[in-house]
C-alpha cells in the first residue's frame, strides 16, 4: 500500500494544488516540479522517488502552516496509520531503548541497508539526566514516564506520537517512526521502556 | 589534495572530533579545540594550500586544448577574480543560465580548455576533476574575503531562481519528511551539540552562505558549497541532488539573496 501511495502522491498533489493556485503560479509551479524531477538521482538505499510528495508532506512544504481545518483533516487521516502492538505489550528494553534513541544513523544515501536504522531522538530531544549533548528541535522530554505517569491514555497517546507524529500535529518536525517504516515495532517497545521505566536515567537521577 | 598528514595539527584535532563520542564534557573539549585551533589559524587558515594548489592549476594549461582558465570570466569580465565569488550566482548571457561559482567553472573548463562537464559531474567528492574544482574553489573564493555578498535578484532569471529556492527550502519530502526547514527553519536550535543557523534570517544566511566554502576541522577536509549542500541532503534523507544541478543553484541563489549586503568569510573554518 505504502509503495503504491508514495508514487501516485506526484500527480495527486498537482491536481490538489490547482484549485486555489493564479494560472501563473500554476506554471512557476509546474516549472518548480520539473526542476525537482531533473535534479535528483538514485544513489544506493536512496531511489529518486523519495522525492515525490505525499499529500501531506506537500501542504506542509510552505513558509506557514496550512489551515486549521487542512491540519484536522491530515491529522485525521495520520491517526488511521497507528498500529498499536498486536500483544498489547507495550514496553521493552529501556537500556536498548536508550542506544537506540542515541544512534542517529540510517536511510541515508551512504548507509548499506534501509533496516537497522536509529530513532535520532537525541538530534531533537532532551531526554535523560546523564546525556547532554542533545538537539533542541523538539521539547525536553526528562522525566517523561514521572511527569506524565502511565495511564492507559499516556501510554497510547505516547506510542502513536512515536508511531506517528503527524497524527496529533499534521506538520510535525518529528519523523513517522513507525508509518514510514524507519522503526521497527520492537524498537519502538524499547524507546517506550526509555520514556517510561522507572529505573530509567530519563526518570531516575 | 587534502594530505591531512602535512599538518600536524589539523590531524590531532581531527582525531579528537572524529573518535570521542558527543558527551557533553567531550562537546566542551571540542569547542575548546576549535576555538584554540581557530586562534591558531588567525594569520593562517589550512585551506590557503588547497587554495594555492588552485591558483596553479588556473594558471596551468590544461584539457583537450592546452589552455589555461586565465580568460575564464566569472562575471566581472575574463580573468577578474577578485571579489567575483561574493557575486555568485548571477545570470550569464553566454549560457543563458543563471551559475553558481562551480557550474561556472565548469564552463570555462569546457570552453577554455575542452575538459567535459561529465568529468566533474561523475568525479567522487575529493577526486579526479572534482578535487581540482574544489582547488580552483578554494583559490577564487580566498579572493572575495572580506568582500560583500551582491546578488542581483531584480534580474528576472535570478528572481525566478530565488523563487524555485524558497519552494525549495520548504520541501518536505522523503522517510523522514524533512526540509531544509526543518533544521535551519527556527531561531538558536541545535542537532545534538551541533548549532544551526537559521536560513531564513539575514544573519543565519550570512552565517551560513557567507562562510562557505570552508575547511572542516573534523575531517580536515576542504568543502565546496555543493558538497555542503550534497550532504545537508545525504542528511535530510532524500534521493541525491545531481553534482550542479538546477535544485543546488536555486537554494543557492535563495541563500545569497537573504545573505546578500552581508560580509563574506571565505574560506570559513567549520567543525
Ligand atoms: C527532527 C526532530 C525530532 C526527532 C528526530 C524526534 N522528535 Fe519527538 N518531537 C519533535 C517535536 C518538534 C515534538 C513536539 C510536538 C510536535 O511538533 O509534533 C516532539 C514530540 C515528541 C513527544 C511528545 C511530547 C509531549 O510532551 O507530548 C514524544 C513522546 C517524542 N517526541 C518522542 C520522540 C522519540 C522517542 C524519538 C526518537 C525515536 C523522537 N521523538 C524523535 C521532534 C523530533
Ligand atoms: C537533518 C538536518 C539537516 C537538514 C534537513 C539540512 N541541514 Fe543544513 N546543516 C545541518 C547541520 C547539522 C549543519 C552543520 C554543519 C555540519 O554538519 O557540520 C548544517 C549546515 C548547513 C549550512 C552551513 C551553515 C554553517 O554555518 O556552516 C548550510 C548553508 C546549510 N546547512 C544549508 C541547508 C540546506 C539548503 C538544506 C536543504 C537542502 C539543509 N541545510 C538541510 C543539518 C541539516
Amino acid at each position: 500500500m505504502k509503495k503504491i501511495s508514495t508514487l501516485a502522491a506526484l500527480p495527486v498533489a498537482l491536481l490538489l494544488a490547482l484549485p486555489a493556485a493564479h494560472a501563473a503560479d500554476e506554471d512557476a509551479y509546474a516549472e518548480f516540479k520539473a526542476m525537482m524531477d531533473r535534479s535528483f538521482k538514485t544513489t544506493g538505499i536512496a531511489p529518486k522517488h523519495r522525492m515525490y510528495q505525499l499529500d501531506f508532506q506537500k501542504a506542509c512544504s510552505q513558509e506557514k502552516q496550512p489551515s486549521k481545518a487542512e491540519m484536522a483533516r491530515i491529522e485525521a487521516e495520520q491517526m488511521k496509520t497507528i498500529r498499536y502492538p498486536a500483544d498489547g505489550k507495550y514496553f521493552g528494553d529501556w537500556k536498548q531503548g536508550e542506544k537506540i534513541a542515541l544512534d542517529g544513523r540510517g536511510l541515508t544515501w551512504t548507509d548499506k541497508t534501509p533496516l537497522n536504522n536509529g530513532g535520532g531522538c537525541y538530534n531533537c530531544h532532551q531526554l535523560s539526566h546523564h546525556e547532554i549533548s542533545y538537539g533542541t528541535i523538539g521539547p525536553s522530554l526528562l522525566e517523561y514516564g514521572k511527569a506524565r505517569g502511565n495511564t492507559e491514555e499516556i501510554i497510547k497517546y505516547t506510542w502513536g506520537k512515536i508511531y506517528n507524529a503527524k497524527a496529533f500535529n499534521a506538520c510535525s518536525n518529528m519523523p513517522r517512526n513507525g508509518d514510514a517504516e524507519i522503526l521497527t515495532e520492537q524498537q519502538m517497545k524499547h524507546l517506550m521502556a526509555f520514556l517510561f521505566d522507572p529505573a530509567s536515567p530519563v526518570n531516575k537521577k | 589534495m587534502t594530505e591531512p598528514t602535512k599538518y600536524a595539527l589539523p590531524v590531532a584535532v581531527a582525531t579528537l572530533l572524529a573518535l570521542v563520542p558527543l558527551t557533553a564534557p567531550a562537546a566542551d573539549k571540542m569547542m575548546e579545540a576549535i576555538n584554540e585551533y581557530r586562534e591558531l589559524l588567525a594569520d593562517g587558515n589550512p585551506s590557503e594550500l588547497v587554495a594555492a594548489q588552485g591558483e596553479e592549476l588556473w594558471k596551468t594549461r590544461r584539457g583537450p586544448k592546452n589552455a589555461t582558465l586565465e580568460q575564464c570570466d566569472l562575471g566581472l569580465g575574463p580573468g577578474v577574480i577578485k571579489g567575483a565569488s561574493a557575486q555568485l550566482p548571477r545570470f550569464f548571457k553566454d549560457t543563458g543560465k543563471v551559475q553558481d561559482l562551480e557550474t561556472r567553472l565548469m564552463t570555462c573548463m569546457e570552453t577554455l580548455q575542452g575538459i567535459e562537464p561529465q568529468a566533474v559531474i561523475k568525479a567522487g567528492w575529493l577526486k579526479g576533476e572534482r578535487e581540482n574544482m574544489a582547488a580552483l574553489v578554494a583559490y577564487v573564493v580566498t579572493e572575495s574575503n572580506g568582500h560583500k555578498v551582491k546578488v542581483d535578484l531584480k534580474h528576472p532569471a535570478m528572481k525566478k531562481m530565488y523563487d524555485m529556492g524558497k519552494l525549495a527550502f520548504y520541501y518536505r519530502a522523503g522517510p523522514m519528511d524533512f526540509s531544509c526547514a526543518t533544521c535551519h527553519g527556527d531561531e538558536g536550535k541545535r542537532i545534538r551539540m551541533q548549532e544551526l543557523p537559521d536560513l531564513r534570517t539575514h544573519e543565519g544566511a550570512i552565517a551560513g552562505w557567507g562562510s562557505w566554502p570552508a575547511y572542516r576541522v573534523s575531517n580536515g577536509q576542504f568543502w565546496t558549497m555543493q558538497h555542503r549542500l550534497n550532504d545537508c541532503y545525504r542528511q535530510q534523507r532524500t534521493a541525491e541532488p545531481i553534482y550542479g544541478s538546477d535544485v543546488t543553484i536555486a537554494l543557492s541563489v535563495y541563500l545569497a539573496g537573504k545573505a546578500n549586503g552581508g560580509k563574506v568569510v571565505t574560506p570559513g573554518i567549520k567543525r
